[in-house]
């Protein structure tokens, strides 16, 4: 109650003025959040492990594809020879039950393929949605309605199993990796973007700052880079940085399923295939992939939730405190619905 | 024993201190009004009185003695006893106040359940009765209705009869006629005073509004800045203020009977809108916003088109401008039919937050018509006419690289001014351009666009729900009731002598600041409700 | 309710446009790809006779718009097959035959869905009593240290994939400590009991990582609702904080809740490919990833339509069901 009431006397007051975002603020919101700190040096790790891969798999003198069938005992199915699933001073982590291919090579490398596969798709949503939703919510009525069917049809999309049918019918000979990141992100995640992007611009258009641009006597075309792209920035960011970590998921599902990365390019979900086998022999088989995408994702999470904060803290301190907007934010959830993560099923 | 004795109240937030050693006191039946300017302080101390600031971080100190309960003392559950029962509070928008989900009459009844044993039905027939009290026709069925599904005004109603429910002996109303039409605020105004003449019970109203001060209480406290600037008989520091804020205050406060001095208007017409209708939705339902409006304004007046919400004038200000394309009608400018946006033809917007582009320098925003229109290239004599016009309405040249956050709402509002001023208009369209803004913020920018007419010769539209501002920077009035224009001539003959009974209506409808006279409308307005 | 009636209407109409529209693209990608759809149909080691046959089969000769309508005649009216040798009548709603097993796909899904429907009607109750008994408790003890637990945990739900849970619920519960035998789907008409106990895995992974996704909503709605005016009156009334959350605040959420519910069960039908593969259950996403595999388009087009019929049709219950939680929905 009693924010309420310093807010509602504040509003007139001015005293509670709301920041422009500029970038400093941002870090400096961001920076106030240690659990996002924390997952940001994470993923900073991540990254630099994905960089650096070639650079690491030297020092440890092994690469991801070379098979070690002397490290592999045939006889009892495939098992590493060496205790522990054969860790040691050649192979820092082990090797693969079957193949003997070398485990910390093959993880470091699928940090490479989550992340990349991740990224990419995530660019290709995000530019396809803002082209759509802006186009839709600067368009005419009809160009609306067209490109608004369009995404719904999208969104009504089940994201796992088309991913699934279209990687079974492209011929081989694309690279995989490529293709696993244009299909996640044709099927999934442009239609909700492009979705929020329409109502942030319907939202935006209606702003007297907007209006008193078009008075000011510049064109449409212009008032909207001039004074609607900016103001979708922040919405974009905080989405897309939501989007990552549901991308590394898809990924991770669909080539646990075998249909995503093909070997002999690593990746972690491929590697959690067949590990419910091998986990007595070598569990590091099973464990290390399956923690490296937890933390993965988790880590993303946590920062996609900190830059969500970061860059609107009046949202987020809706959350706590806050005042009014539920209708539309309520909107928002219902229509966001269809963005529900069918790959985590 | 008083019903309320509120000694050295003080309330922080943080580095922020709302309330600063207030004291005062009320009589068991008496009124008092808290008026004051938004940051007074004036709502902390009325969530004060129920102890609503517990546990919300607010550091609260001094004594509130409320109905017999020490507030700041009293256990939570004694507190919880005090509240609704003893001491009830009405809130300014009544639409969120109340709960979407439920049926109105199940809201009350759950309250009056929370504070007496009684059975289910029979809180909900005290829900129907308390209804019926406030004047809900059709109670029983209505009780069964959501508060979507009731008018501002009937929602304000049902919340008072939530407060009714426990006979309470103290009932605080924060704002309560803040949301509503001037006429529904009128309505609202006299059932709390017939209420507290059939009841009995005390009221605390809290409102920046002097006239709906004047109208209601006996007693009258001006806070500024977390304090009590003055205390005293309604009728008296209203007619003598003793101190120069209240002075000031009662000053900038519009009066309805004021007359407009110092205009240079001419017959020149500027601006025309002929048959001027604009409609919104598809198919069945499509309604006319605006309906065959045709107006004129001439050079160096000011037209001021007045209307309650839903009256369509902001609406009809889009289309003057250009921003709403007309479905039927024509604008001509200078005798030449227009479309579209015109340099000549500017705006003024009524939310000083959203008008300007957060992301942007005022500097700026305010060059964007110098730039737009490509005459002048050089960065250096931009920048000096910014500078300029920052000077002329008032700010400093210096204001340039600052963004709109910096600045208070009048200073935003006197930042759409300059970037108005610009385009060098001939017409200026002011959509509710004070209605954001305190009184004495109010009567600056007023003042401000008065100056700016008479210098310029422009013409300014003044479209407000405001009676009296409208009346005192008018030439000539248009006023508009569902999309048409009911009544329009000279400010003098609408305002002294209306013609059309809606705005005889509005007229009467509008706070007085003589609580003598407040009190002859009111049995004016009952007279035709008993005829 | 005229209003509401005129929203369902609307909204069914919506639904009708995009299952069709989506016939079309799903039809139109499938058959349409870059290579030789007859080759593929027919495998890697066909013959070139052998894949002129397929194409004869599969009318490639025909214009597509063509091909489509005798696609759209099998769904409402039936279509005739000939298998070379003799001709098999195929019954509406007919979605083709499998290349591989010569059986008709609508059969072959009609099979599949009761143990998807097992799989998933158990899950949602396990994943809304825990989610939403989630939400509310740390929507209850906000600000407070179980708060800020509960809401770690969730995100690690939310983080984890299905298949890392299955995989570990399956080798600590069945392989490390031996509770259960590894799940192998039982028929609940040939015995209610074993049909639980093999599923209690599946249903617990499933509705572990979605519970997540219940427990932020309602969490997050609820606060929202705290956090408005209306709150505010009923504490100004003496309201005690227990019925403020359970009556006003839980109110405010369930329509989001019930809205989500729905999608998620309707996309879960098809969709829970992962538990199915993880847990070897013959539903219809094992079903699907095995015909991708093959390469049985016809059984791919009819499983990712159907999948999608229910994926739609979940999306328009959920919007119907929004609205009548919240009427004011249908206003707007």
């Amino acid at each position: 109650m009693s924010e309420a009431l310093v807010a509602v006397e504040a509003a007139g007051a001015d005293t509670a003025a709301p920041a422009a975002s500029g970038a400093r603020q941002f870090w400096r919101r961001l920076r106030a959040q240690r659990a996002a700190l924390v997952a940001a040096a994470v993923v900073a790790l991540l990254v630099l492990i994905a960089l650096a891969a070639p650079l690491l798999t030297g020092l440890e003198g092994q690469d991801p594809t070379t098979y070690h069938p002397a490290l592999i005992d045939s006889a009892r199915g495939g098992v590493p020879t060496g205790s522990f699933g054969g860790i040691g001073a050649d192979h820092w982590l082990g090797v693969e039950p079957q193949t003997g291919r070398d485990m910390f090579a093959r993880l470091v490398y699928g940090a490479r393929v989550s992340l990349g596969v991740a990224l990419a798709a995530t660019v290709v949503q995000v530019v396809l949605g803002v082209a759509m939703g802006v186009a839709s919510g600067l368009g005419s009525r009809w160009a609306d309605l067209v490109l608004s069917r369009i995404t719904d049809i999208f969104v009504s999309m089940p994201l796992m199993v088309m991913a699934l049918a279209l990687l079974a019918i492209v011929p081989d000979g694309f690279p995989r990796p490529v293709l696993v990141a244009l299909i996640i992100s044709l099927v999934s995640g442009w239609s909700t973007t492009a979705k929020m992007v329409r109502a942030q611009t319907l939202t935006l258009k209606n702003l007297d700052y907007v209006a008193a641009s078009r008075l000011s006597g510049w064109s449409t075309w212009r008032t909207a880079v001039r004074e609607l792209l900016p103001g979708l920035a922040a919405p974009v960011i905080t989405y897309a940085a939501l989007l990552i970590p549901t991308n590394i998921s898809a990924e991770a599902a669909l080539s646990f399923l075998g249909v995503g990365v093909k070997p002999p390019t690593p990746s972690w979900g491929q590697m959690l295939t067949s590990a419910d086998v091998w986990y007595q022999a070598a569990p590091q088989y099973l464990l290390l992939p399956a923690a490296a995408l937890f933390v993965t994702v988790f880590a993303l999470t946590v920062l996609g939730d900190g830059v969500r904060v970061a860059l609107d803290p009046r949202a987020a301190s809706r959350l706590r405190i806050g005042t009014g907007r539920k209708r539309e934010a309520r909107a928002e959830t219902a229509g966001a619905f269809g963005a529900k993560k069918e790959d985590r099923a | 024993m008083s019903l309320v004795e509120v000694t050295g109240l003080t309330v922080e937030f943080g580095s922020l201190r709302a309330v600063d050693g207030l004291s005062f006191s009320l009589a068991e039946g008496a009124a008092l009004a808290l008026v004051g300017e938004s940051g007074s302080g004036k709502s902390t101390v009325a969530g004060a009185l129920l102890g609503l600031h517990r546990g919300t971080g607010a550091r609260v100190s001094g004594s509130v003695r409320v109905a017999g309960t020490d507030v700041q003392a009293a256990p939570d559950e004694e507190l919880r006893r005090l509240r609704g029962a003893k001491a009830a509070m009405v809130f300014q928008d009544p639409l969120s106040s109340l709960d979407p989900y439920y049926a109105i009459g199940d809201q009350i009844a759950e309250v009056h359940r929370v504070h007496t044993r009684v059975s289910r039905r029979t809180a909900r027939a005290r829900a129907v009765e308390v209804l019926e009290r406030v004047g809900i026709p059709d109670a029983v069925r209505r009780s069964r209705s959501r508060p979507h599904e009731f008018s501002g005004g009937m929602r304000q109603r049902a919340l008072i009869a939530m407060a009714l429910a426990c006979e309470p002996d103290l009932l605080i109303a924060d704002e309560p006629t803040t949301a509503l039409d001037v006429t529904v605020q009128a309505q609202i105004l006299d059932l709390l005073h017939t209420l507290r003449e059939e009841t009995g019970m005390g009221l605390l109203l809290v409102t920046h509004d002097v006239g709906v001060a004047a109208e209601s209480v006996d007693d009258i406290l001006v806070m500024r800045h977390g304090t009590a600037v003055e205390h005293g008989p309604v009728g008296r520091v209203l007619a003598a203020p003793a101190q120069p804020y209240t002075r000031e205050l009662l000053d900038a406060v519009p009066r309805v009977d004021a007359r407009r001095t110092g205009s240079r208007a001419t017959d020149e017409a500027v601006l025309e809108a002929t048959g001027l209708r604009r409609e919104f939705g598809r198919g069945s339902r499509t309604f006319a916003a605006v309906d065959d409006v045709s107006v004129t304004v001439r050079r160096g007046e000011t037209l001021g088109v007045v209307g309650e919400s839903g009256s369509g004038k902001t609406t009809l200000g889009r289309m003057l401008v250009g921003l709403l394309e007309p479905t039927a009608g024509a604008i001509r400018y200078e005798g030449r039919p227009h479309t579209g946006v015109n340099p000549a033809v500017q705006m003024v917007f009524q939310d000083p937050v959203s008008s300007l582009n957060p992301r942007r320098s005022v500097g700026e925003s305010i060059a964007d018509p110098l730039r737009a229109r490509g005459t002048e290239r050089d960065e250096q004599r931009i920048r000096g006419r910014v500078t300029e016009l920052l000077e002329r309405v008032g700010l400093e040249g210096a204001h340039y690289d600052r963004y709109p956050h910096e600045f208070s709402g009048g200073q935003r509002q006197r930042i759409g001014i300059a970037r108005a001023l610009a385009a060098e208009p001939r017409v200026i369209v002011c959509d509710e351009p004070v209605s954001a803004l305190d009184v004495t913020t109010q009567a600056q920018v007023v003042e401000l666009l008065g100056e700016l007419q008479r210098e310029l010769g422009l013409a300014l539209v003044f479209i407000a729900h405001d009676l009296a501002v409208v009346r005192q920077v008018s030439d000539r009035v248009a006023v508009m009731r569902r999309g048409r224009i009911v009544e329009y001539g000279p400010a003098d003959e609408v305002y002294d002598s209306p013609r059309e009974p809606y705005t005889r209506q509005l007229l009467a409808a509008v706070p007085a600041l003589d609580p003598e006279l407040a009190a002859r409308r009111r049995a004016a307005r009952r007279e035709p409700a008993v005829a | 309710m005229n209003a509401l009636t005129g929203f369902v209407l609307r909204r069914v109409i919506g639904a009708v446009v995009t299952l069709f529209a989506l016939s079309v693209i799903i039809y139109v990608v499938f058959y349409v790809t870059p290579g030789n759809v007859a080759q593929i149909t027919c495998g890697p080691r066909c013959s070139p006779v052998q894949v002129h046959q397929v194409a004869q089969q599969l009318h490639l000769d025909d214009p597509l718009y063509v091909r489509y309508w005798h696609f759209l005649q099998g769904l409402f009216v039936g279509q005739d097959f000939s298998t070379g040798t003799s001709v098999e009548h195929c019954s509406a709603p007919c979605l083709g035959q499998s290349y591989q097993t010569d059986q008709q796909v609508t059969g072959i899904i009609l099979t599949r869905l009761p143990v998807s429907f097992s799989l998933v009607l158990g899950a949602m109750v396990i994943w809304l009593l825990l989610g939403v008994g989630t939400g509310v408790l740390s929507a209850w003890r906000r600000g407070r240290f179980s708060e800020r637990a509960l809401t770690a945990l969730t995100l690690a739900g939310v983080a984890t994939p299905v298949f890392v849970i299955g995989l570990v619920l399956m080798i600590v519960v069945c392989g490390e400590l031996q509770l259960l035998p590894f799940p192998e789907y039982v028929n609940f008409t040939d015995d209610p009991e074993q049909w639980a106990w093999n599923l209690l895995l599946p249903w617990l992974s499933l509705a572990l990582i979605e519970s997540a996704n219940f427990a932020r909503l309602t969490r997050a709605s609820m606060l929202e609702t705290l956090a408005d005016d209306h709150i505010r009156t009923f504490r100004a009334y003496g309201v005690g904080e227990r019925a403020i959350i359970a009556r006003h605040a839980l109110r405010g959420a369930t329509a989001s809740v019930i809205a989500l519910n729905a999608v998620t069960f309707g996309s879960a039908v098809g969709g829970a490919v992962l538990t199915e593969t993880l847990f070897g259950l013959p539903g219809v996403g094992q079903e699907l990833v095995h015909a991708v595999k093959v390469v049985d388009l016809p059984v791919v087009v009819g499983m990712v339509l159907v999948v999608g019929f229910f994926v739609v049709l979940a999306n328009a219950v959920a919007d119907v069901l929004y609205a009548v939680a919240d009427r004011r929905v249908v206003l707007a």
